[in-house]
Formats: structure tokens, sequence, C-alpha cells
């Protein structure tokens, strides 16, 4: 029962998460807003596994999690670079 | 028993935590803040529901796999938090309100 109701809140969550994510003023709202929708689709990988009575599905958001992160630095990298080909310095001290 | 009691506890305060984040995601208006938000509904939100939900499988290997999956978030989110808002500061998003500079002072 209360999964169920946590299944409820995440799926709200993710839906306001959609909302910023396409009303956000800058790119950094959005990148924002997705990040952590990623994070709520761990966690709704998760309770979706408890809630079927397979908890099976949690390698899967093992792997999730992974590469969010890495997704996200890498959009960040692009952001500020433009280009994915450089190696991290700041944009300054490029010559 | 007592187990089903704790992991519905847990489950709930996550609800509410994963709800109180998104709102302020919403409501708030900068980026900065809404940084704040998503830091409380990546690690309170996150990390109650997996406690729930490690409550609710019992010492299995689900457990470990729960703890695992929840270390890892624990690891990345405030890392990806710290250099988004460092991006959004080296790429020169100011924040919202009056900011004490020596030209504001003298």
């Amino acid at each position: 029962m209360m999964l169920a109701a946590a299944m409820a809140a995440i799926l709200v969550s993710m839906v306001l998460l959609l909302v910023r994510a396409v009303l956000g003023p800058k790119v950094y709202d959005r990148i924002l807003a997705v990040n952590i929708f990623g994070n709520k689709t761990v966690l709704f990988i998760s309770v979706l596994g408890f809630l079927n009575g397979r908890p099976d599905f949690l390698d899967v958001a093992l792997v999730y999690a992974l590469i969010n992160f890495m997704g996200m630095v890498a959009v960040l990298k692009f952001m500020h670079f433009r280009d994915l080909g450089y190696g991290l310095v700041r944009q300054d001290e490029r010559s | 028993m007592i187990a089903s009691v704790l992991s519905n506890t847990f489950l709930l305060l996550g609800s509410l935590a994963l709800i109180i984040g998104s709102l302020g995601m919403m409501r708030f208006p900068d980026f900065y803040a809404r940084t704040h938000a998503a830091g409380v509904t990546e690690t309170a939100g996150s990390a109650f529901i997996m406690i729930g939900l490690m409550f609710a499988a019992g010492p299995t290997l689900i457990t470990l796999k729960l703890m695992v999956v929840l270390s890892l978030l624990l690891y990345t989110s405030p890392t990806a938090g710290h250099a988004l808002a460092q991006a959004a500061l080296i790429d020169g998003q100011k924040p919202l309100g009056r900011i004490e500079t020596d030209e504001s002072a003298g």
C-alpha cells in the first residue's frame, strides 16, 4: 500500500521536474531538472520491482545511476566548451 | 511487524521529501535556490525511500544491492550538484539579490 503511495509521489515529482525542464529559463535549470529526473528514475525502477514482486530490477537501477552521473558531467563539459574533444582546462587558460 | 511499520514510515518520509523538493524546484525563483531544493530531493528522498525498501526486503541479497545503489547515489548526487553549480558560476550566472562588492560598499 505504501509502496503504491511512494510510486505515486515519484510520478508526481517526475511530472513537476519535467515541467521545470521545459520551462527552465537557462540551460543550467534544464540540466539540473534532467539530472534529478534521472535520480528519480533510479527510485522508480527500484520501487517498480518491489511493486511487481520481483525485485530483480536493481541491477538496472545501478547501471542507470552510473550512466546518469557520467552523462551529466559530459553534458556540462559540452555546454562549457561546446566540444567534447578538449581536456578539462578552463576556457580562459586555453590559448 | 516492526519491519513493516518501519518500512511504511520511511517510505512515507521519502515521499514527503520528494514532493517538497519537487515543489521547491517549481517555485523557487533562482537557479542556486533550485539547487538547494534539488539537494533535498536527491539526498533525503532517495535515502528514505531506499531505507524503506531495505526494511521491506528483509535480510536478503536484495538489501545488499539496495545498499550498493544507495551508496552510489549518495556519492554521485552531491558531486553532480557541485559540478553543476560551479559550471553555472564559471559561466557567469549571477545569484539573485544584492551582492556586497567593493563598488556598492564604497
